[in-house]
């Protein structure tokens, strides 16, 4: 196929940021092609580089290497042809309804009255007319993003991107907003060639979508493309809709890998220093807990998911985490419970401790923590000293949170504890010699 | 009441070691004191004052000049803040020179310029001229730092999804200006335009009244004809100038400051209405005026579409701009010019600063340890009985009610208005200049606290009351379990902005000009200005950099240091 067939190209797009000595991929690698009429969403966890991605394809962002094309031509600044639909709405908080449609107008040099005529036509079509004068703070959520889609049509892009759009409204305006969305392009009432969708949702990107996008983490890249030949309006409850739900669980909580691999190594070793999900650990515990009430203490995600009332990204971290720590095994969209898991589940509050702390130990970032600590002066060492060192091997603001959960979980496992008015984290007495002192 | 932390917070310390970039900073102030006394040399040796009158008649007029002259420094401060904050907010390199100038700008106490640029005007500009440009000048470097810091934290704290619809939706950069950066910056302008007035009386008063031996700088105004009813003991005069102070000041916040907080209440960011929004009778009746309506409608927003309109058409007409260019090679020779200009001012600096003999260097020390004192007394004195009452206002919302207005409008008045008034008072007394100095410290500096500590005593959560209460704990247990720890950022804020105003104080409290006498007390201010009048300029250079210099390390080793405590440690999130 003619490269200039396609509405949106992205051949070999990386992102890289430079953070001291280090590079970091946000993006690797992706390539990526749009056509005319497609609505495509790419759909990862968070940090997975969906959002970067959005960024560049929209001109906002320039990738580090690679080449985006827009019907064939190389795309420099932002692209005049696409729209964006902000998770946060981004409305001006001080102009009107229809004074934030207009202004999009009058940034393109529509003349006034031309200009005011398309943006009540345009706020009559997403159904909030009687509205115009309102200022968004006076709106429900469902309302601004409905100003937002507003304006981002009124400029009649070919392209229109959604981040997260659905994403911090309540589940019935969002659900009643999809649907409008999708009635608007179904029928071709909006002038929009493309719809390019980010989100972290697995059900409305099947509901929605025509090709599905999966992306993953460390470092952002495409792992799968899927295609969702199912008719609109789709069936939540039917049982092709269920299959590609499981399907993209699937792809996305992949397979518990080999111990080694799933582990990863220590920082400073060769290697990829293995990330911790930022989770609560009473989140894990009651994931425990569900699953050894399930029969055959398995289930799968996508029903975990609206059992526990979670969304995907927040559980698709809980089982990383289960997975991590041995408390589980993932495979083909099913989360097993594993014997260990089963025991924490059932046990007490200080045998979880207990076992966590054991598990945790494991952890190749715990061990070279542990390992610094004793060999450190006191058995201490200051929080800008461990961050600077897992600087080396996560961005910034990453390495803060990292370390910000290695060290909640170690004093939950009371393995460490730490110090904030000398913002000094220690070892706990027991853990110097690896024994657990008598209590 | 949380507007009060708002209204008298300084411009934000920002979060950085010190850096070479201060030294070259601190080399820079030097090397302009260093020009202002080499131009000061030519100063002419009398300067004739102008003729004061009492007559209440006279006060209108008084009145508009001293309101003139704080305008005309506003306008010039804004401008200033604008263009600043813009350049250091969008290009990156001017970033890294312009902030830590700031930051030191704003922490050098200002009335130390003011022997220097009035007896460097003097010696270049007409007699009437100079005084009036330099007390503008002086009120300018007291309005615009904080002004520019809050432009230019706005324009960086604006939030990303706004900035990035701005750019797809391609906003224009005026319109970017008139729809985003202006609005979003709106409140905190205008909270800070308030605070830069308020700040301003302070220092027009002095500029007003500035006489050192045989040059009488003093200009026809409010604060000039203030001191003139003191110096002659006119009661009856002296409460006419009071009161029109006060009404000038109470008819500015009502007929300009809270209308403008009442309008700006649409330009806050959060989703949510505010439960109390401020309110203006004036911008009440001004809204609902069918004139103002027209106006608006008429002239207002077809001047807005045309401004609209005519940079649209420019910015169409014109191809995007293409990747910012490296360093331009012009930029790049101006600022090597720059920076020999420098590099031979802090030489000949240097050499001025070394045909001080020790004596001097020794009369400095004194005196800054002196003015040091009497600061940290002042200081003390206003934290022994603000912290009590302010508490006591805090958290009684009954009180603060009716006390509120009443400390306004006592607190609004400046210090220095009423620093001719505590001579009379004090001056025969034993120690009277002393006492008359540390009252001016004083009364310019406690506002700041007692507000701060009223704001902190409102802002602590009901719950944490009740819970201390049912903890029994009480009396001193109390203070410092709960109340102590929870007012300390309001207190350290309010003690920074306290401290600055203190050792402005010294130079026009230490050495003074009164009822045809002169008197002075031991301090840095009274070394400044009897350099001034003896015409040492090595002295003068060496006492105003030293002061500099101190308030500076003060506000860096000490104020810095409470204030990252604070806000790490006791901020009530």
């Amino acid at each position: 196929m003619a490269a200039n067939r396609h509405l949106l190209e992205l051949q070999h797009v990386s992102q890289v940021y430079r953070s001291g000595p280090r590079l970091f991929t946000a993006v690797e690698d992706v390539n990526l092609t749009l056509d005319e009429g497609e609505f495509v969403t790419l759909l990862g966890p968070s940090g997975c580089g969906k959002s970067t991605l959005l960024r560049i394809i929209t001109g906002l962002q320039r990738p580090s290497e690679g080449r985006v094309l827009y019907r064939g031509e190389p795309l420099s600044g932002v692209n005049p042809h696409a729209a964006i639909v902000f998770q946060t709405f981004a409305l001006f908080p001080w102009l009107t309804v229809l004074e934030n449609v207009e202004i999009a107008l009058k940034a393109r040099g529509v003349p006034p009255n031309l200009r005011t005529a398309r943006a009540l036509d345009l706020l009559d079509r997403v159904g909030l007319d009687g509205f115009e004068s309102a200022y968004p703070r006076e709106l429900s959520g469902g309302m601004r993003q409905k100003v937002g889609f507003a304006r981002a049509m009124a400029v009649e892009p070919e392209l229109l991107c959604l981040d997260e759009p659905f994403s911090a409204l309540d589940v019935l305006s969002a659900e009643a907003l999809r649907g409008e969305l999708l009635e608007l392009w179904t029928e071709g009432r909006i002038p929009t060639q493309a719809i390019l969708m980010v989100t972290h949702n697995i059900e409305e990107a099947v509901y929605m979508a025509d090709r599905i996008v999966v992306m993953d983490k460390e470092p952002g890249r495409i792992i799968a493309e899927l295609r969702v030949g199912l008719p609109h309006p789709r069936q939540r409850k039917s049982s092709q809709f269920l299959d590609m739900v499981d399907r993209v669980y699937a792809t996305l909580a992949g397979q518990t890998q080999p111990e080694p691999l799933e582990l990863g190594v220590a920082p400073g070793e060769p290697g990829q220093t293995r990330a911790l999900p930022h989770i609560a650990i009473g989140d894990l515990a009651g994931l425990l807990e569900h699953l050894a009430e399930m029969p055959g203490n398995r289930a799968d995600l996508y029903r975990l998911a609206e059992a526990l009332k979670v969304d995907s990204d927040h559980l698709l971290r809980l089982t990383e985490v289960a997975e991590l720590l041995g408390f589980a095994t993932v495979a083909e969209g099913d989360i097993t419970l594993t014997p260990l898991g089963e025991t924490f589940a059932e046990a007490s509050i200080l045998a979880r401790k207990e076992i966590f702390a054991t598990r945790i130990r494991r952890l190749p970032v715990f061990r070279w923590l542990i390992n610094l600590l004793r060999a450190a002066s006191q058995h201490r060492l200051e929080w800008e000293v461990v961050r600077a060192s897992l600087e080396l091997e996560f961005p910034p603001e990453e390495a803060e949170r990292q370390l910000e959960t290695i060290v909640q979980w170690g004093r939950y496992a009371e393995i460490l504890s730490y110090d904030d008015s000398s913002e000094m984290i220690y070892l706990e007495p027991h853990a110097v010699s690896g024994v657990k002192a008598p209590a | 009441m949380p507007r009060f932390s708002r209204l008298f917070r300084p411009g934000q310390p920002l979060q950085r070691p010190m850096t070479w970039g201060d030294a070259v900073v601190v080399v820079a102030v030097a090397v302009l004191i260093y020009a202002g006394v080499r131009l000061a040399i030519g100063a002419p040796p009398a300067v004739a004052g102008p003729e004061i009158s009492l007559a209440p008649q006279a006060l209108p007029r008084y009145a508009a000049f001293s309101v003139g002259r704080m305008a005309a420094a506003y306008v010039l401060s804004l401008i200033f803040s604008l263009a600043y904050g813009y350049l250091a907010a969008s290009h990156r390199r001017a970033e890294q020179v312009l902030m830590p100038l700031l930051d030191v700008l704003q922490s050098v106490p200002i009335l130390s310029f003011l022997p220097v640029v009035l007896l460097s005007f003097s010696a270049i500009l007409p007699q009437g001229v100079a005084a009036e440009l330099a007390s503008i000048v002086l009120i300018f470097t007291s309005q615009a730092w904080n002004l520019t810091f809050a432009w230019y934290q706005s324009l960086t704290t604006i939030p990303r999804e706004l900035r990035e619809a701005s750019a797809t939706f391609r906003l224009n950069p005026w319109l970017r200006f008139r729809h985003l950066e202006l609005p979003f910056a709106a409140i905190s302008l205008i909270w800070n335009s308030m605070m830069s007035w308020a700040g301003g009386w302070f220092f027009l008063m002095a500029a007003e009244t500035f006489t050192v031996g045989e040059r009488d700088f003093r200009l026809p105004g409010l604060g000039t004809y203030l001191q003139e009813a003191a110096n002659r003991g006119n009661v009856q005069a002296i409460a006419w100038g009071v009161g029109t102070l006060i009404l000038v000041i109470v008819l500015l916040d009502q007929l300009v400051w809270r209308p403008l907080l009442a309008w700006s209440d649409r330009f806050k960011l959060e989703m949510v209405e505010s439960e109390n929004p401020p309110t203006s009778w004036f911008y009440d009746a001004l809204h609902n005026s069918r004139l103002v309506g027209w106006f608006t409608e008429a002239v207002l927003k077809p001047l807005g579409e045309g401004m609209d309109a005519l940079f649209l058409r420019r910015s169409l007409a014109q191809k995007p701009p293409a990747e910012e260019a490296g360093l331009s090679k012009a930029w790049i020779l101006a600022g090597g010019a720059l920076g020999l200009a420098l590099l031979y001012g802090a030489y000949r600096a240097a050499g001025m600063l070394l045909a001080v003999p020790l004596a001097g260097w020794v009369a400095i020390l004194v005196g800054v340890g002196a003015t040091f004192l009497r600061v940290t007394v002042a200081l003390a004195i206003a934290l022994a009985w603000t912290v009590p009452v302010g508490v006591a206002i805090g958290s009684n919302p009954r009180l603060a009610t009716w006390l509120q207005p009443i400390v306004q409008v006592v607190a609004s008045v400046p210090a220095t208005a009423l620093f001719p008034v505590f001579l009379l008072l004090v001056l025969r007394l034993p120690g009277g200049l002393d006492l008359a100095a540390l009252l001016l410290m004083l009364t310019g500096t406690q506002w700041y606290v007692l507000f701060n500590v009223i704001a902190g005593a409102s802002a602590i959560p009901q719950d944490l009351k009740y819970t201390t209460s049912l903890l029994q704990l009480r009396g001193w247990q109390r203070w410092r379990t709960l109340i102590l720890p929870a007012l300390f950022p309001y207190v350290v804020t309010g003690g920074i902005t306290a401290s600055g105003g203190a050792w402005n104080a010294s130079i026009v409290a230490e050495h003074v000009e009164f009822g045809g006498q002169v008197h002075a007390t031991l301090g840095i201010g009274a070394t400044i200005a009897q350099a001034t009048m003896q015409g040492d300029y090595p002295l003068l250079l060496a006492a105003t950099l030293s002061m500099v210099l101190t308030v500076v390390l003060v506000n860096r080793l000490l104020w810095r240091r409470l204030y990252r405590l604070a806000e790490e440690r006791y901020r009530m999130e």
